[in-house]
């Protein structure tokens, strides 16, 4: 039995670990989601933990615990001025433009030498354990299940609800704001330095618009309400490609017809399947849904 | 999924699409190298001249595509991810006709018209309609065009694979023009005048006809247009017939100009879409025809200024820019929080 779950984690090692690496990154696009915010900008804060991490340590020797959280923190110092930037403008405009600053980040790692250009970094060492990037996201998905509680979170569920209103309650909106975009680019700067230690190499394009679009499938297929969502999410949408491998061919038409489904009969995520028959009463009434 | 490990990486258009009117492959004409020509004066003037003209290419085609998205998201405030896979769908349609079904140029363009504004009724129906009837958010639709794009890609990929394909050799009109020193493509010039063309006559249609001015009510306020008897789900089936109709042309223009046609040749269209919308202001459809000839220009321009790895630096630059400066674009007239 012990035996048979061993060779079950080593055979699919890489893929487990790649669930935890998502699961990370869907929480980092939680949380701004979660203060009614559509940011597409966190494959790029991603892209700047990867290569902060990986240039430290190859240049300065830097021990690995280490470079990955200064690559977390630049991701988020990174975040602190595109945040005050980008925060007057909403809704779509927001998505398009944090979407252009991970393009702008992209062609700027492209042109660089000491990024590598468009072959970027190769022979990162593997240091990645199983156990770092549980242990992250246990941590991560704790904080961000308590902090719903606290002041922060209640902050955040009233900016999402109304800004105005949540204002004129002396909530210091752009404040609070700010707060979720450098709190998930700080996740996904950690998340982008474990998943550059699993990878081997990294390279500009891996940080694209797609990788953008999908950590965004991940929270929004997961789920809002609640930081399990993501992690649900990021589980099935990574782990769905290997579990369909027999389909082969079709893998990527059966992923969209899951995809389809989700969105259309399970809007507020498939955290949500419990309390289907109460979402479908709500949208009778007629209120609005959760992202 | 899009960006996954193992992916296709994204490509931007080759820079042969702006090197000076000459395809790849299919014809032989003389690169338009300053050095080589004897009358240097001359050959500069014919470069920047040849130059000009691929930039007016390429703004066309940014065009027609973009007025098509900017078209949706002007009426319903949807965001349709899609709209690159009718662009792609359209030049596989001129594929079909031409390869398969041995049909003449001109009959498979209106062909593959239809069947593209076919398949954007039907992606409304299958994607966006029933999370209208609920009221879902923009950021639903955003992704169930994003599942329809996964399926259609692949079932296209099935039938046809993922590479380069060209059309049958002497299916695809081409012959060479003179003005002056500079010898222009004459696919290319046709395409310019038929997305001119086309933009004024979706002008007229938008401005002028009853159909135009019922999608200009449902673009204003739904519930009151159904109210003023206006048949919303009809002018929302026009729109996306006439949006999809415009990209997949958009495409199998495209298609014809390179004589290439692949499964991801619409998506460096579509970040660029979001470029030409922003710059003309979030669903202006002057302004994306303005827009797409400004980052036609654009991009051509540095692509002869600046290394070949800053290619796509102009247009997200731009996009980024234009957002912290000025984000109602060139022609917005609402505010920032319009969303």
């Amino acid at each position: 039995m012990i035996e048979a779950t061993l060779d079950f984690l080593s055979a699919y090692s890489t893929l487990i670990a790649l669930v935890g690496v998502n699961a990370l990154l869907a929480l980092s696009v939680w949380v701004t989601l979660y203060a009614g915010q559509l940011t597409l900008g966190n494959a790029a804060f991603m892209a700047v933990g990867a290569y902060v991490a990986a240039l430290l340590e190859r240049h300065l020797g830097t021990p690995f615990p280490l470079a990955l959280a200064c690559g977390a923190a630049v991701a988020a110092l990174v975040a602190v001025p595109l945040g005050l930037t980008v925060f007057r403008l909403r809704g779509v405009y927001l998505a398009i433009a944090t979407l252009a600053f991970g393009e702008v980040l992209r062609v700027i790692l492209l042109a660089t030498p000491i990024t590598g250009g468009g072959q970027g970094l190769n022979g990162i060492p593997p240091t990645t354990e199983l156990w770092h990037i549980y242990l992250s996201l246990a941590v991560v998905a704790y904080v961000l299940w308590r902090v719903q509680g606290a002041t922060v979170g209640r902050a955040w569920a009233a900016v999402r609800e109304d800004e105005i209103a949540a204002a004129s309650q002396g909530i210091a909106v752009r404040r609070y704001k700010l707060a979720a975009f450098v709190a998930g680019a700080l996740v996904a700067g950690w998340a982008g330095g474990l998943s550059a230690h699993i990878t081997f190499s990294i390279e500009p394009n891996d940080f694209a618009f797609g990788k953008a679009v999908q950590i965004l499938v991940f929270a929004v297929v997961g789920g809002i309400p609640n930081p399990l969502g993501p992690i649900f999410g990021a589980a099935l949408f990574t782990a769905l490609p290997e579990l369909l491998r027999p389909l082969r061919d079709y893998r990527d038409i059966f992923q969209g017809l899951v995809l389809l489904a989700v969105i259309i009969y399970l809007p507020r995520g498939l955290v949500t399947v419990s309390q289907l028959r109460r979402t479908r009463r709500l949208q009778q009434i007629g209120a609005a849904d959760v992202a | 999924m899009r960006g996954c490990p193992g992916a296709p990486r994204r490509r931007a258009l080759r820079p042969r699409d702006t090197g000076g009117g000459c395809g790849e492959g299919a014809r032989a004409c003389d690169p338009p190298t300053p050095g080589q020509d004897p009358r240097h004066a001359g050959g500069t003037r014919r470069l920047v001249l040849e130059q000009l003209y691929n930039a007016i290419f390429i703004g066309s085609i940014y065009a027609l595509f973009a007025v098509g998205f900017a078209l949706v998201f002007s009426v319903l405030d949807i965001l349709n991810l899609a709209h690159p896979t009718v662009f792609m769908l359209g030049a596989f349609a001129a594929l079909f006709a031409i390869g398969t079904l041995g049909l003449p140029w001109y009959v498979a363009v209106p062909f593959a018209v239809v069947a593209s504004g076919l398949f954007g009724i039907a992606l409304d129906r299958i994607a966006f309609a029933p999370l209208r009837r609920r009221g879902a958010p923009p950021l639903s639709a955003m992704i169930s065009s994003l599942a329809v794009t996964l399926i259609v890609v692949r079932l296209v990929e099935l039938r046809y694979g993922g590479d380069f394909i060209t059309f049958p050799s002497g299916t695809v009109p081409s012959f060479l023009i003179r003005i002056g020193d500079a010898t222009l493509e004459g696919v290319r010039l046709a395409i310019i005048l038929l997305a001119v063309g086309l933009m004024a006559g979706l002008t007229f249609l938008v401005r002028q006809t009853q159909l135009g001015r019922d999608i200009r009510a449902l673009a204003e306020n739904p519930r009151a247009a159904r109210i003023l008897g206006v048949d919303v789900e009809r002018a929302i089936a026009a729109t996306f017939f006439i949006s999809s109709a415009l990209g997949g042309l958009a495409g199998v223009l495209l298609g014809f100009a390179y004589n290439s046609v692949d499964s991801k040749m619409g998506l460096p269209l579509e970040l660029r879409a979001f470029t030409v919308m922003v710059v003309g202001g979030m669903g202006s459809l002057p302004g994306a025809v303005v827009g797409a000839y400004v980052l036609g220009l654009g991009e051509v321009a540095s692509l002869v200024y600046l290394p070949a790895e800053l290619r796509d630096a102009f247009a997200f630059g731009l996009l980024f820019l234009v957002l912290i400066v000025r984000p109602t674009g060139l022609f917005g007239q609402r505010a920032t929080d319009r969303a």
